[in-house]
């Protein structure tokens, strides 16, 4: 069996804007940019020319280096943004290293979302087709196991329905039926198996078998650890970009799970990754829910409250301290300040020790990992300032407690609001 | 077995190699927009019709009755129309290509193929657009019993010619909306520009001549008096130079569009 994926120095880059969410630049920006530019030095001809906008460099993946021979099964698992999405979609040549080379021998498919270009108003029978296409098949190649197809997503009868009237379920189904006849050397799947029900993902999952059965290569992400226990015979483990753990799938999920908890229990106390006089110092930050009780993972909409256990050198009585917590995504996005000042509640005396906790009602974040910055000041000093003191894990729940909304995807925020047309009543048996 | 590497910097050595490999989702992608435009809009083919129809009457009108420019004794509806088939072909295929990537971003965001069949699949739906405006064409040359010579055969190279071109601005224009999302807004402006530059409403005798070439630098003007010239036949002079300089003018544009459209294709997935 010869190497077929070999990886040498993998590297991407990415360049992230400071207080801007798109990933777009504007012809606007630019004009602007370069006036702003001009402006400046024909005020300040002799300043040293400053960047208006401030750029950060940040490397999804950094010096990976991997081989993958034929037939193996491997699993990529890792934290969110650990770099698994970027290693698959470079693999797939969805985008460019910024370092590095990879050699791939045979032919790739990509998997990385179900039913990819499926179009809303065509029937289910285009949808094969022009999925197939898009996922590399022949025209010849989709005739010949269209019956195949239709016969593994169970949709015979709606062939000629458009698939905006399908159930989500059946909409899955076909499209990963499609996925699963394709037939390359190297196959490379990004959580799918997440969709869909228990009785098909089951069907899924057989089915993949069989294709690694086969003697197929197949790469596989998912935070599923049954799944790629169950498919896999060798797990790389990424974290913060890099490759820190490849072998033996017992081990290296043994691994994962160490990683994950030794990062949620580093003790805050020890970190020296800080700022500040050391006045005040933050010792652990936690999260409960208004009755008090801890809780790792925080639903939407729940009342949260963050604990900061902090320690002082000496009592402060000048009724200067400040605290904020600052909210934003993993990338680095601001998203939320908290301040204690924003909300009048100031102290005049901040006891040598203590616990300070900020309520936040109805949490208004979708799910996400979070980074959480705390920070104590006062009007001339930092006092203590830790970045990314800890992590919350949001998951789904019932903000507008309608039972409706399962997982929004747009945008950060939820927000209370309410609709109405004028004169028309609205429905009443919405949710009981 | 093929071996495909992939290396930071260089683009697939097999990008044409690609190209042909992935020609069966050109004709996929270009029958599904095709399919999709029929079936969303009833009226799509209406619409093909009613809008080049309109747009005659009124330059008619406007430049024929109001500004009393000459047409050497053809049907000015006729002068007026057949510059209407290669500059509709045109406007339809550079605005719909200008949306066409950030239309299907979510497909350049999950699965590899060469970027560029996405804006070449618009060419194949302004196509059809142009077919049936020409049947429209013949109807009104049957009207006004105006007979097309054998020039008339000369009609698909000048369609190639405005498929080229086309293509090139598409390729630029759909690249640069991806780059600087506000490019869409300058897009109506060109196409508006575009059409008073170009020998639409007017014949190019109307031009004076010490502004010949310059006129000529847009690409546009030599695809409509070829189509004049094909369709309209001996009463229409055909300026070789001019189209000569329009053939080079379109071909700078195609060479650089699929120049620039590589260069920042690898991008795309980044951005989009």
């Amino acid at each position: 069996m010869g190497i077929i994926i070999k990886a040498e120095n993998l590297g991407k880059k990415y360049i992230i804007g400071h207080q801007r969410r798109e990933r777009y630049i504007t012809l606007r920006d630019i004009v602007m940019h370069k006036m702003l530019g001009i402006g400046q030095r024909i005020l300040h001809p002799l300043s040293p020319n400053k960047e208006a906008v401030t750029l950060e460099e940040f490397w999804a993946l950094k010096d990976i280096n991997f081989e993958i021979e034929q037939g193996d099964r491997v699993g990529i698992i890792g934290r969110n943004g650990a770099g698994k999405s970027t290693l698959l979609k470079i693999l797939s040549r969805i985008t460019e290293p910024t370092t590095g080379k990879v050699r791939l021998k045979g032919r790739v498919a990509s998997l990385l979302e179900v039913g990819t270009g499926f179009h809303p108003e065509l029937t289910g029978r285009e949808n094969i087709y022009l999925n197939g296409a898009i996922l590399g098949m022949a025209g010849a190649e989709i005739k010949r196991k269209f019956d195949d197809i239709v016969a593994f997503a169970e949709v015979e009868k709606f062939l000629d329905t458009p698939v905006k009237h399908y159930s989500s379920g059946m909409y899955v189904r076909l499209a990963f039926a499609v996925a699963a006849h394709l037939e390359p050397e190297i196959l490379i799947v990004d959580e799918v198996l997440a969709v869909g029900d228990a009785q098909f993902q089951k069907k899924c999952l057989g089915k993949m078998e069989e294709v690694g059965s086969e003697g197929r290569t197949v790469l596989l992400v998912s935070h599923n650890m049954a799944a790629i226990q169950s498919l896999c015979d060798r797990v790389i483990l990424l974290n913060h970009g890099s490759v820190v753990n490849d072998g033996n799938p017992d081990e290296v999920i043994q691994a994962y799970t160490s990683l994950l908890s030794e990062i949620s229990s580093r003790p805050l106390e020890d970190r020296n990754d800080r700022k500040g006089n050391g006045k005040v110092r933050f010792t652990a930050v936690g999260f409960q829910n208004t009755n008090g009780e801890p809780c790792s993972v925080a639903l939407s909409g729940q009342n949260l409250q963050i604990v900061c256990t902090y320690r002082c050198l000496t009592p402060i009585k000048d009724g200067k301290t400040m605290f904020s917590i600052a909210i934003e995504t993993l990338t680095g996005e601001k998203l939320l300040l908290f301040r204690n000042d924003y909300t009048g509640n100031l102290f005049d005396e901040i006891p040598i020790e203590g616990m300070l906790i900020c309520t936040v009602p109805r949490l208004p974040l979708i799910p996400g990992i979070y980074r959480i910055t705390i920070c104590a000041e006062n009007t001339q000093d930092v006092m203590d300032l830790v970045f990314h003191a800890a992590e919350l894990q949001v998951t789904e729940g019932d903000y507008f407690g309608t039972g409706r909304v399962k997982n929004p995807k747009f945008g950060p925020f939820l927000a209370e609001h309410t609709w109405e047309i004028l004169g028309a009543p609205l429905r009443r048996d919405v949710h009981d | 077995m093929t071996e495909i590497i992939i290396e930071a910097g260089k683009g697939s050595k097999e990008y044409f190699k690609d190209l042909w490999r992935y020609h069966e989702l050109f004709y996929f992608l270009a029958w599904r927009d095709i399919l999709v435009r029929y079936k969303q809009t009833t009226i799509g083919i209406a619409w093909s019709v009613i809008r080049p129809l309109l747009t005659m009457i009124v330059f008619t009108v406007v430049f024929n009755k109001i500004a009393k420019l000459p047409s050497n004794g053809i049907p000015y509806p006729l002068l007026v129309y057949s510059a209407m088939l290669p500059w509709q072909f045109f406007a339809n295929s550079f605005a719909e290509s200008s949306n066409s990537l950030i239309m299907n971003s979510h497909m350049i965001s999950k699965v590899y193929f060469p970027r560029i069949i996405i804006p070449t699949t618009t060419l194949i739906v302004s196509l059809v657009d142009f077919l049936i405006s020409l049947l429209i064409l013949s109807g009104l040359m049957v009207w006004y019993s105006y007979l097309p010579g054998w020039h008339i055969l000369s009609l698909p190279i000048f369609l190639l010619f405005t498929a080229l071109f086309s293509l090139g601005a598409g390729l630029w224009i759909s690249a640069l909306n991806v780059k600087y999302r506000d490019f869409r807004y300058v897009i109506p402006f060109i196409l508006q520009f575009g059409l008073y530059i170009s020998p639409v409403g007017f014949s190019s005798n109307a031009v004076p001549s010490q502004w010949h070439l310059l006129y000529s630098l847009n690409p546009m003007v030599g695809v409509i008096n070829g189509f004049r010239w094909a369709i309209l036949g001996w009463n229409v002079h055909l300026n070789w130079q001019e189209l000569i300089f329009s053939c080079v003018m379109a071909f700078f544009v195609l060479f650089t569009g699929i120049r620039f459209f590589r260069k920042t294709e690898k991008t795309f997935a980044d951005i989009l």
